[in-house]
């Protein structure tokens, strides 16, 4: 028999993060999961081989856009089996790192999937003899959804997963879904030569960002892809000789060499023996769960994508390192003021706390202030003009509600404002701290500048839009 | 060794208790489960019992005084020389002190060592253990571990709208660590901005007392009485003035609320109970020595439990804030209790899953504990509906206020007999006015009077309560 303070379920960022903690925090701690070393979907199947592929759509990218300044490199030679490889040495570098992160905490880890047999036990497939906790964090993550009238058993039509193992450059391809994952992987295939066509329900991508930031978003991915056919639906695909068949509607049929479906993840809760316990689910399949993770079972936490939206790795992480101190004796709750959500498209597009849209629909008293990046100096030495930071202030106390960002960088730009909101920093706050010149952690600055009508680079006292 | 007995969690939401009684005196013994305090919440008085055995070493509170949830209360030598290890808190600050920021750092050292040969000793710590801040190296991974402070509503993944406090997650932590309610702290920076020093000077006040008039008086309801000017009695004659108690300001302020914020309608019916009575006489002759006695009171839990299955509009509240309509698939019902203390509204629990005999016996047992100050705050939690039966002192149908946030209560008056003309004829017979006040947002009309009218047959007919109740 097996035995630990502390078992988690599932080695993703959440996963990890709570098993070193719990270990830190001097618990025996187990760790269960199908692979060898800790990542999960992030690092296997999601965020890293994601934007490894990323980086050389940007290198590639911007070689082309060079000519403009005087420097041609011609056709770039595109190695997908190199490529791939690439990426398979980053995601393998990574992990194996963790790996030895683990077992440097004397963290024990059990390779195979964990059931419950009752709410302080769990078996292993492949393991011998019961494991038994006194705590245990569930972190199982989530997975692709494919909508039943798009599941065709076809090699031609990818989810993210299989999008990510690159096995070749389709000639064209139909992305299902204009959001972020969506829109990511467009990219990466895009650039890397593939004629894509991006399907959208919705009449607007990126469903849920503010649509200032979307907009200058969308100038790209307009020019980036072949089509981007808003409010539409995929009514039918069938795979034929040439590829796959998809007819959409409004009614149009037309053939793709591949299909990716990107249209959302679902968490996975099933198979876990969870009748054996008192946790329950939602209608969504998420665990239900108080705000320190506690589930029906007080000493089982459920972090990370199973607990619900946003599904983000690093919400996860911190969930399981709560967690853990939970389990530590800590009454901490998970209460963030905001959690980042950043787009890795070309531009980048990230936003922070309250957006706009969701300020006017709950109705929250705010003033909007806006910098737009062509008043950039750093900006315009990149070669860029498109960018845009926005604040979304409380027109009382002036402090930071949300902060959006698109923008070359936006991704690494985000931490500021997020920072700003957690630490309940007012608009003084960032228009008095001296950001470095030339940067684009200028415009976070200007853009408080703005909301007070005083900065020095827009033209014209602006006072703050309403 | 000594030691420092904290006054323990009381229930939900529940910060702190006016001390009616010190039960012990300085050089007393106590056993463990001895009461030692008299307590009373806003709507519970009850005993609190000592944790340990020993002798009273010293008194920190006095009857009169305001005690809070976590504060030393008295410290007990403890006997028997058990081989305790002495507790580290001893030495440390008193647990709920402000300090706790540094006392973390400091005990950090320590952490690794204590963490290991925890186990068996932290479940010794008694009391103190359980106090709402414990020094972080004490770790009992067979305890659960301590919820938070006050429980926040959903899943805590949801963001916007939610009211956010200006406050750095730093500061926010320390307030849940110490059982500080950062809502409450006043924040001395720009805008409002609470520092960890605003947290520590918030605790300190509500350590010293000088905050605590303030958060019980927010304790009861959100809704406060409006105050209405008052003219200079003394023109009139002589007047005399006295504190109100605290179930007197309860009941003042959740009336409050349930007039202002429910708009009600009462229904009116009467019940034939002659054959019921009959019945309920002849098993009242029939019943076991020491076996409660069978009321009316007993036999309407049990016909309201049918009712509510029958009509689950009744067994439901309204969410306004979402536009929503929460039912309910448990089975309570608060009995309104006269006591000398004033109106107190118990809950008998599982309604559905008991019979008769069952429920006589629940009713007398949860009455009694609330007229001998037995009860316990969570008694007068999570009621479906009530009855408010005024019988037993006369009167022919009064209004009773239905008790947010329910949707109806049943009030019963005195039965007498009365001619009832029925084929061509008067009979006598025992009939019993009913009353039913609902929430008029949720229930029409015609439901309730259904629903009333369901009740009286119910009671017409005993024996149905024996086939479908």
């Amino acid at each position: 028999m097996t035995e630990a303070d502390v078992v988690v379920i599932g080695a993703g960022p959440g996963g990890y993060a709570a098993a070193f903690m719990a270990a830190d925090l001097g618990l025996k701690t187990l760790t269960i999961d199908k692979e060898e070393n800790p990542g999960g979907a992030c690092l296997y199947r999601g965020c890293i081989p994601s934007k490894a592929l990323l980086h050389a759509a940007k290198v590639i990218n911007e070689a082309r856009e060079a000519s403009h300044i005087g420097i041609s490199f011609g056709q770039p030679q595109i190695d997908v089996n190199r490529l791939a490889e690439w990426k398979r040495e980053v995601v393998g570098q990574l992990t194996g790192g963790l790996g030895q992160l683990r077992k440097a905490r004397d963290v024990q880890h059990i390779q195979g999937t964990a059931r419950f047999v009752d709410n302080h036990t769990l078996e292993v497939e492949g393991h011998e003899g019961p494991v038994k906790f006194k705590h245990a964090i569930l972190a199982t993550g989530s997975r692709p959804v494919v909508p039943g009238p798009l599941a065709i058993d076809s090699k031609k039509v990818m989810t993210s997963t299989e999008a990510l193992e690159l096995e070749d450059i389709p000639g064209s391809l139909l992305v299902i879904g204009g959001g972020y994952i969506g829109l990511e992987l467009g990219t990466v295939y895009a650039s890397l030569g593939s004629k894509v066509t991006v399907v959208e329900m919705m009449d607007g991508l990126l469903p849920g960002a503010d649509r200032d930031l979307v907009r200058v978003l969308s100038k790209n991915v307009h020019s980036m892809m072949h089509e981007v056919l808003l409010g539409t639906r995929v009514v039918e695909m069938v795979e034929t000789m040439n590829g796959i068949k998809v007819t959409l509607d409004p009614a149009r049929e037309e053939t793709f060499d591949k299909v990716l479906i990107s249209v959302g993840r679902r968490p996975n809760t099933e198979n876990l023996g969870l009748e054996n316990t008192k946790i329950e689910l939602d209608g969504h399949g998420f665990v239900k769960c108080d705000a320190q993770g506690r589930t029906g079972e007080s000493h089982i936490f459920a972090i990370g994508d199973i607990s619900g939206q946003p599904m983000l790795a690093h919400r996860a992480t911190h969930q399981g390192r709560l967690a853990a101190e939970v389990i530590h004796g800590s009454k901490a709750v998970f209460e963030p003021h905001a959690i980042p959500a950043v787009v890795f498209t070309d531009p980048e597009l990230a936003w922070a706390g309250i957006t706009e849209g969701e300020a006017k629909e709950q109705g929250v008293p705010h003033k909007v202030a806006r910098f737009p990046w062509a008043a950039s100096g750093r900006s315009l030495t990149l070669g860029r003009t498109d960018g845009l930071t926005k604040l979304i202030l409380d027109p009382e106390s002036e402090r930071i509600l949300g902060v959006g960002i698109v923008g070359p960088g936006a991704g690494e730009l985000i931490a500021e404002g997020t920072l700003a909101i957690e630490m309940a920093a007012t608009a003084e706050d960032l228009s008095l701290t001296i950001h470095a010149h030339p940067t684009l952690s200028e415009t976070v600055m200007e853009t408080a500048d703005v909301f007070f009508g005083n900065s020095t680079h827009m033209a014209g006292r602006r006072p703050a839009r309403k | 060794m000594a030691t420092e007995f904290i006054l323990p969690e009381l229930g939900e939401n529940i910060e702190s208790a006016d001390v009616v009684e010190v039960l012990v005196s300085v050089g007393d013994s106590v056993e463990v489960d001895d009461p030692i305090l008299e307590i009373e919440t806003d709507k519970a008085s009850f005993e609190v019992p000592s944790t340990v055995k020993g002798v009273i070493k010293e008194l920190r509170v006095s009857a009169g005084e305001v005690a809070k949830v976590g504060q030393v209360v008295m410290v007990i030598e403890e006997s028997e020389g058990a081989a305790k290890e002495e507790a580290p808190e001893d030495d440390a600050p008193s647990s709920a002190e402000p300090s706790a920021q540094e006392e973390r750092q400091d005990s950090d050292e320590q952490e690794e060592g204590q963490a290991e040969q925890e186990e068996p000793e932290a479940a010794t710590a008694t009391a103190v253990s359980e106090a709402p801040t414990e020094s972080r190296g004490q770790v009992d991974l067979n305890r659960e571990p301590e919820p938070p402070a006050e429980e926040p509503s959903s899943n805590g993944t949801s963001s916007g709208a939610r009211q956010l406090v200006p406050a750095a997650p730093s500061t926010r932590r320390l307030a849940r660590e110490i059982g500080v309610n950062i809502q409450q702290v006043k924040g001395t920076g720009p805008s409002g901005r609470i520092s960890i020093e605003d947290v520590k000077n918030h605790a300190k006040k509500l350590l010293s007392g000088a905050g605590a008039p303030a958060a019980a008086a927010s304790a009861p309801a959100a809704a406060s009485v409006p105050v209405v000017t008052l003219p200079d009695f003394s023109k009139f004659g002589e007047t005399k003035r006295e504190k109100m108690s605290n179930v007197r300001r309860a009941t003042a302020n959740q009336m409050h609320l349930n007039w202002s914020t429910i708009p009600q309608v009462t229904q009116f019916d009467k019940a034939d109970i002659t054959d019921l009575e009959a019945l309920r006489k002849q098993l009242n002759k029939r019943r076991a020595e020491g076996e409660a006695k069978l009321t009316v009171t007993a036999i309407l839990l049990k016909v309201l439990a049918s009712a509510l299955k029958k009509f689950p509009q009744f067994n439901a509240s309204i969410d306004m804030a979402n536009e929503e309509v929460v039912y309910k698939d448990y089975f309570n019902v608060g009995v309104a209790v006269d006591t000398d203390r004033g109106l107190l509204v118990p809950v008998v629990r599982d309604v559905d899953s008991r019979n008769v005999k069952q429920l006589a016996q629940d009713l007398n047992e949860i009455a009694e504990k609330a007229r001998n100050k037995k009860i316990r705050p969570e008694d007068f939690q999570g009621s479906c509906i009530t009855i408010s039966n005024l019988g037993g002192i006369g009167g022919v149908g009064f209004t009773p206020i239905v008790n947010s946030p329910e949707v109806a209560i049943l009030g019963v008056s005195r039965a007498s007999m009365e001619p009832v003309y029925h084929d061509e004829t008067f009979y006598a017979r025992l009939m019993m006015p009913i009353c039913l006040s609902y929430d008029h947002r949720l229930i029409d009309g015609a439901d309730a009077a259904r629903f009333l009218r369901w009740v009286c047959e119910a009671l017409e007919n005993p024996a149905l309560l024996a086939f479908e109740g």
